[in-house]
């Protein structure tokens, strides 16, 4: 049974006379309990391709299905980039928001809340506004709110992209820990090959302008993975070769594509 | 003693202290001496000594509250409806093409030009001095509030969205908040023309408040009284922002 369904999708982009082919007849079937990258180089329509899905955008063809499993639950949350958790809002509120939108009952939310506050560990820092936290402790926040609002699947827009590496470990980690717990199905975007082999049950990678699927990766790494169990797969090494290859031949071949004699 | 001081005011502090009090001390002894004119340039302490004996008769505060109460009605008369028009014109952009052109048209005419249409309106009573108010109050927290709406980050809208917030808590919970920096900033701008409003707006057509302090005491040539009006308006302009400082603080401690 899968739980996302994505038949024929396009988005075109028009901008007076111009338009540009963000996403061009894409197919794919993501499985219940799936966590799933999506990789390829900056432009090749994998931020549009969460939107269409977050309802953010519509898309120009194609259809979209994500399965209900329970009544009330929400589809989709999606977590945002750094930025997107809100300064005005304390890191408790930030995490009960989706929960409060929906108006649950206060108890509900606050037993949730303080459930997800707890596994992101901010438990001790619930009252602080986003200004004074790192970056790693807004994107904690930015998780435990998606989790928190417990949707059909989630949406992650590249959360990783500011951090360092050192933080970057960690909240890779903490994410697969919740996940695991959680067992949701995970869209995750990134342009960080290590990330989604660490990450990924599947590699869903992509070539840009028109934006179109060109790979179907499984990662069969037993999980709890570890950074290091990624580094000494032999298997895993050759996958990130490829995928290597196959982003350099895209980037050079933009840069072709965007040079004076071509243009 | 020395060492008390040193650790209680910083340096900045004493230098920003200093600057009135110089003005203040050179003033005196101009005065008192007779370099310049103390007929039109009264000694501070006479000033003083001039505030308190009408703070004793009993008329200065006559004079005070009337002026006070003018603003505050007049203030709250101009920023409710300004904050909800700016909200709405922030929020959707017809109802902002629709509203622009009008304040566009207004807001270049002093308030002070349209006490005449003002007073034909509203007659010569209080109701006309708190609406030449509110009209000076308007235009700044208006255009302050649509642009800090529109200036909100679209990822919070995104977000908004994401998490199927419904108008009534977009409205209260990120529009509102997130226009309220740019807002307050609206407010304080409006502060200070209101003040400067309503004493003008006193000079011309009224029978009491300090701007009608002022003037008349010049017309009759009682010069220290007239600056005691000028001291009060000082006053009351410091306190009315720092009020508004401390609303500040309370309303945005996420900043």
């Amino acid at each position: 049974m899968s739980k996302i369904l994505i038949k024929g999708l396009s988005k075109r982009f028009i901008k007076r006379e111009k338009y540009l082919d963000a996403l061009k007849d894409i197919h794919l079937e993501i499985k219940e309990g799936e966590f799933v990258c999506l990789l390829g180089p900056s432009g090749c329509g994998k931020s549009t391709l969460l939107r269409i899905l977050s309802q953010l955008e519509t898309p120009t063809s194609g259809t979209i299905q994500i399965s209900q499993s329970q009544k009330n639950l929400p589809l989709q949350s999606m977590v945002f980039q750094e930025k997107g958790v809100i300064p005005w809002l304390t890191v408790e509120d930030n995490v009960a928001f989706g929960l409060k939108m929906r108006h649950e009952h206060p108890k509900k939310i606050k037993t949730i809340t303080k459930e997800y506050l707890y596994k992101v560990g901010l438990q001790q820092y619930k009252h602080l506004y986003p200004k004074e936290l790192s970056g790693g402790m807004k994107q904690r926040v930015s998780i435990a709110r998606a989790f928190a609002n417990n949707p059909e699947i989630l949406l992650m827009d590249e959360p990783f992209a500011a951090l360092d590496e050192q933080n970057k470990f960690i909240l890779q980690e903490e994410l697969l820990s919740i996940w695991q717990e959680t067992k949701k199905t995970v869209l995750f975007i990134t342009h960080s090959i290590d990330e989604a082999l660490l990450l990924a049950d599947r590699i869903i990678l992509m070539s840009s302008q028109p934006g179109t699927i060109v790979k179907d990766i499984p990662i069969s790494l037993p999980r709890p993975r570890t950074i290091e169990d990624v580094r000494s797969s032999k298997e895993l090494t050759q996958i990130f070769i490829d995928v290597w290859d196959h982003l350099q031949r895209e980037v050079k071949e933009n840069r072709e594509h965007l040079s004076p004699e071509n243009a | 003693m020395f060492t008390k001081w040193k650790t209680s005011i910083s340096i900045p502090q004493l230098i920003t202290i200093s600057s009135p009090v110089i003005l203040l001390i050179v003033w005196e002894v101009l005065s008192q001496t007779a370099i310049i004119d103390p007929r039109f340039f009264p000694a501070p302490s006479l000033i003083i000594t001039t505030l308190i004996d009408m703070a004793k008769s009993g008329e200065l505060f006559d004079h005070v509250s009337v002026s006070l109460t003018r603003i505050l009605f007049g203030f709250i008369l101009g920023v409710v409806p300004a904050i909800i028009i700016g909200l709405i014109m922030g929020m959707y952009r017809y109802f902002r093409f629709f509203f622009s052109p009008i304040i566009m048209i207004f807001m270049p005419i002093p308030t002070l030009a349209m006490l005449p249409i003002i007073l034909i309106l509203f007659g010569i009573g209080e109701f006309s001095k708190m609406m030449t108010i509110a009209i000076s109050v308007f235009f700044p927290v208006v255009i302050n509030t649509a642009a800090g709406v529109s200036n909100i980050d679209k990822i919070y809208m995104d977000v908004a969205k994401n998490y199927q917030a419904n108008a009534k808590d977009f409205f209260f919970k990120i529009a509102l908040p997130g226009a309220m920096p740019v807002m307050l900033e609206g407010i304080q701008m409006g502060q200070a023309i209101a003040l400067l409003t309503i004493v003008a707006a006193e000079m011309i057509g009224a029978n009491s408040g300090i701007g009608y302090l002022i003037w008349m005491n010049y017309k009759a040539f009682l010069i220290p009284q007239m600056f005691v009006g000028l001291l009060l308006i000082s006053f009351f302009g410091y306190l009315f922002s720092l009020l508004l400082r401390a609303l500040e603080k309370k309303l945005l401690p996420w900043k």
